[in-house]
C-alpha cells in the first residue's frame, strides 16, 4: 500500500525526534528530569515509570493494531459484500473484560508494593529533621535542630535520611525535588512529613507545582547535596553570627541594611537585629518575630536570588570605587543581585519586596555588604 | 387596486407579534430544535473564545522568558481557557447535541419541559457572557478552573499582603458564574431524564434506546449528583469571602482540603459527563459507516452505567500529593483502576463494530475512528497517573496536560466533530464538504498530536504546570515551540471548519432525509425536521427501527433477540 508509505517516514521521523529529545534532554545537566533519578525514592518512582511504559506500549501496538488492521482490512471496495449483522458475542465481552483487568491489576499490585516501600530508605548517620516552609513565592528551610534557617537553598549530606515537614501559613504549595523525590503537597493547617535521601553529591532543582498564585513560575530552588565533611563545615558557618563589617562600601551598605533602607523591617540577620536563638524552632514562632523576608545571614554562600529568578555569585558583582569615591558595579548586567535590588518588582512582579527605588550607589553598597555575609 | 380577502388585509395592517419576526422566532422559542442549535452555535462561540486564549498560552510558551502576556494576564487566560472550553464549550456543546437528538432519535416530539429547556439555554447564554465580561473589568478569574481554596480567599491578611489571597473581583465572577452555569445543567438533566423516561416512542423500551441517549441519561443523572456538592463549595466560598466565615481557612479552624474534596466529588464526575456523550456519538456513527449494527450494544450501554458508578469513587486520585493516609490513596488507586475496565470494554466494542464492517470513510467516520485512536492514548496516560508512586512525580506537570487534552480534545472534541459532520445534514437539510472535511481532519490529528504528544515529555523532564514563564537552560525549549507549531496547525484546523460551515450553508449539497442510510429514527423524517417531528410517531420493534423499515426483510426484530 504505497498511501501508508509516507505515513509510515513521517511516523519514523517523528519518533526519532521525540527518543533524541529526551535523550537530549537527560543528558542535560540543568533538567530535572524524573528519570535521571539520583536518590532510592525518585529511583523506585521511576522504575514504575519504565514497567507502566512497557505495558502501556504492549496494550497501545495491540489495540492500535486491530484498530488499524479494522480499518484497512474491511474499507469498503467495489465487490465488498454486504457485511454480517452481528450484534455481538458475550465469550468474547468476557475475554476482553478480563484480560485488561489483569494487566490493570498487575499494576495495581506493582503500584501499592511500591507506594507503601516508597519511605523505606535508611542512610547513614542520624535523620536530618528539616521543616520547610511555603511562601508566596519563596521557601525556607528550618533545620530544626541545628538553629539554622536558611531560604530556596536546602544543603544537605549525602547518603543521610532527610526528614522534611511540610508548611504553610498562606497557601498551598507543592514540594518537588524530580530527580529526589515526587510531591507533597505544603497545605495550611496540614504538616505533611517527607522522607527522602540524596545518593549522589550535585545541585538539584526544587519546584512548586501547587498553583500558588501570580509568581507561582517563580517559586524553584536547590537542592544542594554535599559530602558529609563539607555539610559539617558548611553548617558550622551557618551557625555563626554575621560579621560586621568594619570599612569602605560593605560599612555604608550596612548602615543602609540597618537604617534609612529599611531592609531590616523585613530581613533578619543573626548579629544585626537576630539572635541566634531567634533561628531555634522557627516555625513555632512564626507570625511572632519571624521576619517577612528570607533570613540573610550568610547571603553570600548562596548562589540564587528570589525562588531561582536570577543567578547570584560575588565573582560577578565586583563592587569599585568611581572617580567620585561612589561605590559602583562594575558590570551590572551581569550581576543578578543589582537587577533584584535595583528593580524587585521588575524582575518578580508582586513579591513581597516593595522597597524606593534605591540609587546605584546604594545597590552597590548593599551589595557589597551582602557579598560580605559568608 | 386589486381586492383583498378580508383575511389578508387583516394580516397586512395587524402589527407582526415579536415572536413572528425572524429574531423573535429564535428568542421565544422553546422548539427543542432551535434551542439544540442555539446551544451549538453558542457553546461553538465559546470554543473559540477558549482557542484563542489557548493560542495566546502556547505562544507565551513557545519559548523561554517569553512576553507576549504579563504573570496577571497569563494567570487569568489558563484560567478562563479551562473554564471556558469545559463550561462553555464542551457542556452547551453536549447538551446541544442532546436536546437536537436525543427527542428525535426516541421518537418524541419535544422535551418533556420545553419551557425549562429555553430557561436552561439562556441561562448558559448570559453565565457565560458574564463569566467573560470579567476581562473588560480586568478582572477575569485567576486561580485555575480549580479555583484551591485559600488561594482563592478574601481574608482579613489580605490587608498586610495583598499577594495572599485573591482581592480582587476575580473568583466572584468565576463562584457565581459557576452557580449560574450550574442551575442551567441542572434543568437541562432534570429534562432530559424526564424525556428520556417518559417520552419514548411505543416500543422503544430502555433497552432498545439510542446508545447516544444512554449517555445522555447516565450523564444527566452524574449532573444530578455531583453538582450539589461544587454549588456548595462556591456558595461556602463567596460566604467566606464577603461574610466572614471560615470554612477553608486553617488558621480559624477551617480545612482547605476541604475545597479539594468537595471540588473533586463534583469534578471527576465531570470529567465523564465531558466524555460520555462523545462515547455516546462514537456509538452512533460506527454502525451507520461500518454498515454493521453497534457491537455489544448491553456492555456498551452497561459499561457506561458502571462508569457513571465509579465516577463517584475516584475523586481522591486528583489529590494523591496532599498528604492523605496511604490506605485512603491504595483505595483511590484501586477504584481508578477500575474504571479503566469498563472503559477498556467500550474500546474493544468500537473497535469490534468496525471489524467485519464495509467502512465509508466520510469524515464523521473519520474523527469517531480518531477518537478511538487518541483516546486510547489518553485512557493509557490516565491509567499511568493511578500508579501512585509515579502520580507523586508527575502530577501537576505538563504530563496531566497531555493525559487531559488526549482525553478532552483527541476524544470528546473528536467526537464532538464527528457529530457535528453526522447531524449536520440533519439540522441543516445540506452535508458539510466532504473535501474540506478531510483536510481537516487529517489537520487536526497532526496537530493534536504534536500538541500534546510532547507535553508526556516536558512531565518526565520536571516542567510544572501554570507556570506563565520558563528558564531557558531547562531542557524544555524544543518540545515547547514543538506544541506551539502543533497548536496553530490546529488552529488552522478549524478554520477549514468555519469556511467550511460558511460555504456548505451557501451551496452546500442537499442532504435529503437520510444521507447516510442511518439506522436510527432522526432520519426518518425530513431534514430539517418539521416542528412536531414526526406525522406519525413511528412504533418501534428493534435497536434500529429505521434500518428495520428500510430492510423490512432481514429487519433486526426478526433475527435478533432484543
Amino acid at each position: 500500500m504505497p498511501k501508508f508509505r509516507g505515513v509510515k517516514r513521517w511516523a519514523t521521523i517523528l519518533s526519532a525526534l521525540f527518543l533524541s529529545s529526551i535523550l537530549l534532554a537527560a543528558c542535560d545537566q540543568n533538567t530535572p528530569s524524573i528519570l535521571n533519578p539520583k536518590g532510592p525514592v525518585a529511583a523506585k518512582e521511576a522504575g514504575l515509570f519504565w514497567f507502566i511504559l512497557v505495558v502501556a506500549t504492549i496494550v497501545f501496538v495491540v489495540v492500535e493494531g486491530m484498530l488499524i488492521y479494522s480499518i484497512v482490512r474491511f474499507r469498503e471496495r467495489p465487490n465488498s459484500p454486504a457485511p454480517r449483522q452481528i450484534h455481538g458475542n458475550n465469550t468474547i465481552e468476557m475475554i476482553w473484560t478480563i484480560v485488561p483487568s489483569l494487566f490493570l491489576f498487575a499494576v495495581l499490585i506493582g503500584t501499592i508494593y511500591t507506594m507503601f516501600n516508597l519511605s523505606d530508605i535508611s542512610g547513614q548517620g542520624r535523620t536530618l529533621q528539616i521543616t520547610v516552609v511555603g511562601h508566596q513565592w519563596w521557601w525556607e528551610f528550618d533545620y530544626t535542630n541545628d538553629g539554622i534557617v536558611t531560604a530556596d537553598e536546602l544543603v544537605v549530606p549525602v547518603g543521610t535520611v532527610i526528614h522534611t515537614t511540610l508548611e504553610s501559613q498562606n497557601v498551598i504549595h507543592s514540594f518537588w525535588i524530580p530527580q529526589i523525590t515526587g510531591k507533597t503537597d505544603v497545605v495550611p493547617g496540614h504538616s505533611n512529613d517527607k522522607l527522602f535521601k540524596a545518593d549522589t553529591i550535585g545541585t538539584y532543582r526544587g519546584i512548586c507545582t501547587e498553583f500558588c498564585g501570580l509568581q507561582h513560575a517563580h517559586m524553584s530552588f536547590l537542592l544542594v547535596v554535599k559530602s558529609q565533611s563539607e555539610y559539617i563545615s558548611w553548617l558550622h558557618n551557618q551557625q555563626q553570627a554575621a560579621q560586621t563589617p568594619t570599612s569602605g562600601a560593605a560599612l555604608a551598605g550596612y548602615k543602609l541594611f540597618t537604617g534609612s533602607g529599611g531592609c531590616v523591617s523585613c530581613h533578619g540577620i543573626v548579629g544585626v537585629n537576630l539572635n541566634s536563638s531567634d533561628l531555634q524552632h522557627l516555625t513555632a514562632k512564626y507570625g511572632g518575630i519571624t521576619p517577612v523576608g528570607p533570613n540573610l545571614t550568610h547571603f553570600a554562600t548562596r548562589t540564587s536570588i528570589a525562588g531561582l529568578v536570577l543567578s547570584w555569585n560575588p565573582q560577578s558583582c565586583v563592587v569599585s570605587t568611581d572617580s567620585s569615591g561612589n561605590a559602583v558595579i562594575q558590570n551590572q548586567s551581569a550581576c543578578g543581585l543589582y537587577q533584584w535590588l535595583h528593580d524587585p518588582q521588575g524582575v518578580k512582579p508582586g513579591n513581597d519586596m516593595q522597597i524606593r527605588q534605591l540609587s546605584d550607589t546604594e545597590v552597590a553598597e548593599l551589595v557589597a555588604y551582602l557579598e560580605a555575609l559568608n | 387596486m386589486a381586492t383583498r380577502t378580508i383575511a389578508e388585509g387583516i394580516s397586512l395592517t395587524r402589527r407582526k407579534r415579536f415572536s413572528e419576526t425572524y429574531i423573535g422566532d429564535w428568542i421565544m422559542t422553546i422548539d427543542h430544535k432551535k434551542l439544540g442549535i442555539m446551544y451549538i452555535v453558542t457553546a461553538f462561540f465559546f470554543f473559540l473564545v477558549g482557542g484563542v486564549e489557548a493560542l495566546l498560552v502556547r505562544t507565551q510558551l513557545a519559548v523561554p522568558n517569553g512576553n507576549i502576556l504579563s504573570a496577571v494576564q497569563y494567570n487569568q487566560v489558563f484560567t478562563m481557557h479551562g473554564t471556558t472550553m469545559i463550561f462553555l464549550f464542551v457542556m452547551p456543546m453536549l447538551t446541544g447535541f442532546g436536546n437536537y437528538i436525543v427527542p428525535l432519535m426516541i421518537g418524541a416530539r419535544d422535551m418533556a419541559f420545553p419551557r425549562l429547556n429555553a430557561f436552561g439555554y439562556w441561562v448558559v447564554l448570559f453565565g457565560g457572557l458574564f463569566l467573560n465580561v470579567s476581562f473588560l473589568f480586568g478582572q477575569a478569574p485567576n486561580a485555575g478552573w480549580f479555583s484551591y481554596a485559600p488561594l482563592t480567599e478574601l481574608t482579613s491578611s489580605c490587608g498586610i499582603n495583598a499577594v495572599v489571597c485573591t482581592p480582587g473581583l476575580n473568583m466572584d465572577f468565576w463562584a457565581l458564574g459557576i452557580l449560574m452555569l450550574g442551575v442551567s445543567s441542572i434543568a437541562g438533566s432534570l429534562n432530559f431524564v424526564a424525556t428520556i423516561l417518559r417520552l419514548r416512542a411505543p416500543g422503544m423500551t430502555i433497552n432498545r434506546m439510542p446508545l447516544f441517549a444512554w449517555m445522555t441519561l447516565v450523564t444527566s443523572f452524574l449532573l444530578l449528583f455531583s453538582l450539589p456538592s461544587v454549588t456548595a463549595a462556591a456558595i461556602l466560598l463567596l460566604l467566606d469571602r464577603h461574610l466572614g466565615t471560615h470554612f477553608y481557612q486553617a488558621s480559624a479552624g477551617g480545612d482547605p482540603l476541604l475545597w479539594q474534596h468537595l471540588f473533586w466529588s463534583f469534578g471527576h464526575p465531570e470529567v465523564y459527563i465531558l466524555i460520555l456523550p462523545a462515547f455516546g456519538i462514537i456509538s452512533e456513527v460506527l454502525p451507520v459507516f461500518s454498515r454493521k449494527p453497534i457491537f455489544g450494544y448491553t456492555f456498551i450501554a452497561w459499561s457506561g452505567v458502571a462508569i457513571g458508578f465509579l465516577s463517584f469513587t475516584v475523586w481522591a486520585h486528583h489529590m494523591f500529593a496532599v498528604g492523605l493516609p496511604l490506605v485512603a490513596q491504595a483505595f483511590f488507586a484501586t477504584s481508578t483502576t477500575l474504571i479503566a475496565i469498563p472503559t477498556a470494554v467500550k474500546i474493544f466494542n468500537w473497535i469490534a463494530t468496525v471489524y467485519g464492517g464495509k467502512i465509508r470513510f466520510n469524515v464523521a467516520m473519520l474523527f469517531a475512528l480518531g477518537f478511538i485512536a487518541m483516546f486510547l492514548i489518553g485512557g493509557l496516560n490516565g491509567a499511568a497517573l493511578a500508579v501512585v508512586p509515579f502520580d507523586y512525580q508527575v502530577t501537576d506537570t505538563y504530563f496531566v496536560v497531555a493525559h487531559l487534552h488526549y482525553v478532552l480534545f483527541g476524544g470528546t472534541v473528536f467526537g464532538i466533530f464527528a457529530g457535528i459532520y453526522y447531524w449536520f445534514p440533519k439540522m441543516s437539510g445540506r452535508k458539510l464538504n466532504e473535501g474540506l472535511g478531510k483536510w481537516q481532519f487529517w489537520l487536526m490529528l497532526i496537530g493534536v498530536n504534536l500538541t500534546f504528544f510532547p507535553m508526556h515529555i516536558l512531565g518526565l523532564l520536571g516542567m510544572p504546570r501554570r507556570v506563565y514563564t520558563y528558564a531557558g537552560n531547562l531542557g524544555w525549549n524544543e518540545l515547547n515551540l514543538l506544541a506551539t507549531i502543533g497548536a496553530f496547525i490546529i488552529a488552522v484546523a478549524i478554520m477549514v471548519f468555519l469556511w467550511n460551515f460558511i460555504v456548505t450553508l451557501r451551496s452546500g449539497e442537499k442532504a435529503g432525509s437520510d444521507p447516510w442510510d442511518a439506522y436510527t429514527l432522526e432520519w426518518d423524517t425530513s431534514s430539517p425536521p418539521k416542528a412536531y417531528n414526526f406525522e406519525v410517531i413511528p412504533t418501534v420493534r428493534s435497536r434500529r427501527p429505521f434500518y428495520d423499515k428500510k430492510n423490512p426483510e432481514i429487519a433486526d426484530w426478526k433475527t435478533a433477540t432484543h
